[in-house]
């Protein structure tokens, strides 16, 4: 007693990231609907005004990132929610923030492409997502939750790691965690805040602060990218995230991530109860990757199935941690519009 | 001895890379001059989209962000939102705002955000070298339109001020010209008057300014003056279109 009790709710996974939001000092939303996400900019338009943030409903993804980029400039915690093609549109806006180291925090529901697609949930965002997305040598630190309380975690994390590194933060859901109901354990309200003294809010008392991405003058832009480039190497150094399942001395690992991980788990159970030596590597951060962790993990395996609900965009990233393994890799996708079931991938377990 | 002008302190000491006869120049000192005036300067934070307006951080003395081609309307929005006591204005070219941009300033509008616009109209793409603006007037010739805009293929000129004045959370509109003495300094009269009603919280203020492009014009700057009194003030009025229709007491 006398310490803040911790509450539980049962929320979707938009609900939950943007309570995570809450709790980590969000005074900043601005969206624009777009199905398997519209719950977000609803829900945020009543808890901004609970909680003293602004809430506006832009006139697009274009305008939402944008705005997204004034918050940030001003100082204060913001961030902005979409699906596949509004991310799409918004990539322009995100590399102007990672240019001019601006920190933000963007929550992609991603749902099947490409174009239009259809609503359901799909990974096929892992390229635009861990490889930067817009133009420029850039990336966003990526995080890849599989439950409600994750996106809840991850979303509160990541707003701590877009001050840290004064970069963008990529929260990658998807359809189906935008939508299913968990309980999730909300975290109490952030306190204390970095410091922020680029930001612009008037220059009472100091020298006038400016932000730009535009360098004109010849060697400074390469001598920016540089400056850049340190940064990202301290992030892949230090942010690594990832979660191992019964991977210790197994001879068959299975790498996946977010809820196609969460699916994959339960065929790996059924695998390993018919005694099969099988483990689960799930990337969580999945830019930074976890290159030398998933390397140690498949030191002794000689097979790999990589099971991914698109057409094959993580294996890339695993090949280059496998590239001093002698296993065979494998892969299983369903691109946009197949969304696999547990029994699937045990099937494809077996056959491999 | 007594100081009759020195450069206002809301502009750096920065050596200007605009052109010679640059239209930019006179607009960034008649803000300068009126935030020195009204005293704002440390709690004004200027925006500055892609063009030749994005060099204006380099020249104002005060918080100045760069914003992305178009979406300075969306960036000022939020700075506002989060500080309203601070001042915020966008600094827009024609093509930035009235082509790539016209969604932001129409929206921008339509919620009456409470923030200045100086949207510099000089009838022609500038930084990327003359090519055809949403502003460049029928016949006028561009690197795009090297026979003179033509309405068939080209379509018409965006006229501004004309487009807004329709819109509820739009206080303020004027046109202005920098076409001779009276214009520059009614130019500056409705600087004043945008962030004045930006103080009051009244809403989105624009002031259209008719400016010169002489490089891309391939006109002398006396020549280029004289095109926009005598061609771009026709097809662009300089007038008020909209104001509050209450006097302040």
């Amino acid at each position: 007693m006398g310490t803040e009790e911790m509450k539980i709710k049962l929320l979707n996974g938009c609900e939950a990231s943007a309570e995570g939001a809450l709790s980590a000092g969000c005074k900043f939303y601005a969206g624009y609907p777009i199905t398997p996400q519209n719950r977000y900019p609803e829900y945020m338009s009543k808890r901004m005004e609970e909680t003293g943030g602004i809430f506006i409903q832009a006139e697009s993804e274009t305008s939402s990132i944008n705005m997204v980029f004034g918050a940030a400039a001003a100082g204060f915690r913001c961030m902005t929610s979409s699906s596949s093609p509004g991310i799409s549109l918004m990539q322009e806006g995100i590399s102007y923030l990672s240019g001019c180291e601006l920190p933000a925090v963007i929550v992609n529901m991603s749902r099947g492409g490409p174009g239009l697609g259809d609503v359901t949930p799909s990974q096929a965002d892992y390229f635009q997502s861990t490889r930067g997305g817009g133009h420029g040598d850039y990336r966003t630190i990526v995080l890849a939750p599989w439950s409600c309380q994750e996106i809840h975690d991850h979303t509160y994390m990541a707003f701590d790691l877009a001050d840290r590194y004064r970069n963008p933060v990529v929260v990658l859901g998807d359809g189906l965690i935008a939508q299913m109901y968990e309980t999730v354990k909300i975290r109490p309200k952030k306190k204390r805040f970095p410091k922020k003294p680029w930001a612009l809010d008037g220059c009472y008392g100091r020298k006038p602060n400016s932000l730009k991405s535009l360098f004109l003058t010849p060697g400074v832009l390469e001598a920016h990218n540089w400056k850049l480039a340190a940064k990202f190497a301290k992030i892949e150094k230090r942010e690594v995230r990832f979660e191992s399942y019964y991977c210790k001395d197994s001879t068959y690992i299975v790498v996946s991530y977010g809820t196609c991980a969460r699916i994959t788990k339960e065929a790996i159970d059924r695998a390993r109860g018919e005694g099969i030596n099988i483990g689960l590597f799930r990337p969580v951060s999945l830019w930074p990757f976890p290159y030398q962790q998933l390397a140690e993990c498949i030191r002794t395996a000689k097979k790999i199935l990589v099971v991914e609900m698109n057409l094959g965009q993580m294996i890339d990233d695993v090949k280059i941690a496998a590239a001093n393994s002698s296993a065979r890799i494998f892969f299983y996708g369903r691109p946009g519009g197949g969304v696999p079931d547990p029994d699937e991938i045990y099937r494809e377990i077996k056959k491999k | 001895m007594k100081t009759i002008y020195q450069r206002p302190e809301s502009l750096t000491s920065a050596t200007s890379i605009y052109c010679p006869g640059c239209g930019h120049g006179i607009v960034q000192k008649l803000i300068a001059e009126v935030i020195d005036e009204l005293e704002l300067r440390t709690r004004t934070i200027g925006v500055a989209p892609v063009g030749c307006a994005v060099l204006s951080y380099d020249y104002f003395n005060f918080d100045v962000t760069e914003a992305a081609h178009g979406r300075a309307p969306a960036v000022a929005t939020a700075i506002k939102r989060l500080l309203p006591n601070r001042i915020v204005f966008t600094y827009q070219g024609d093509g930035d705002l009235a082509a790539i941009g016209t969604a932001e300033i129409i929206h921008a509008a339509t919620r009456g955000e409470n923030f200045s616009v100086f949207f510099v109209n000089n009838a022609v793409y500038g930084m990327t070298k003359g090519q055809m603006a949403p502003t460049t007037l029928p016949g006028q010739k561009t690197t795009t339109t090297i026979y003179g805009r033509k309405a068939e293929t080209h379509g018409f000129p965006l006229k501004i001020c004309e487009l807004l004045s329709s819109i509820d959370g739009v206080i303020y509109l004027e046109r202005t010209t920098t076409s001779d003495i009276p214009g520059i300094m009614a130019t500056k009269k409705a600087i004043k008057r945008a962030f004045s009603l930006q103080i009051e919280n009244k809403g989105l203020s624009l002031v259209e300014i008719l400016t010169s492009c002489p490089t891309n014009w391939k006109k002398s700057p006396i020549e280029s003056m004289k095109w926009i009194k005598e061609v771009m003030e026709k097809y662009y009025p300089v007038k008020v279109f909209k104001e509050p229709s209450v006097a302040k007491i």
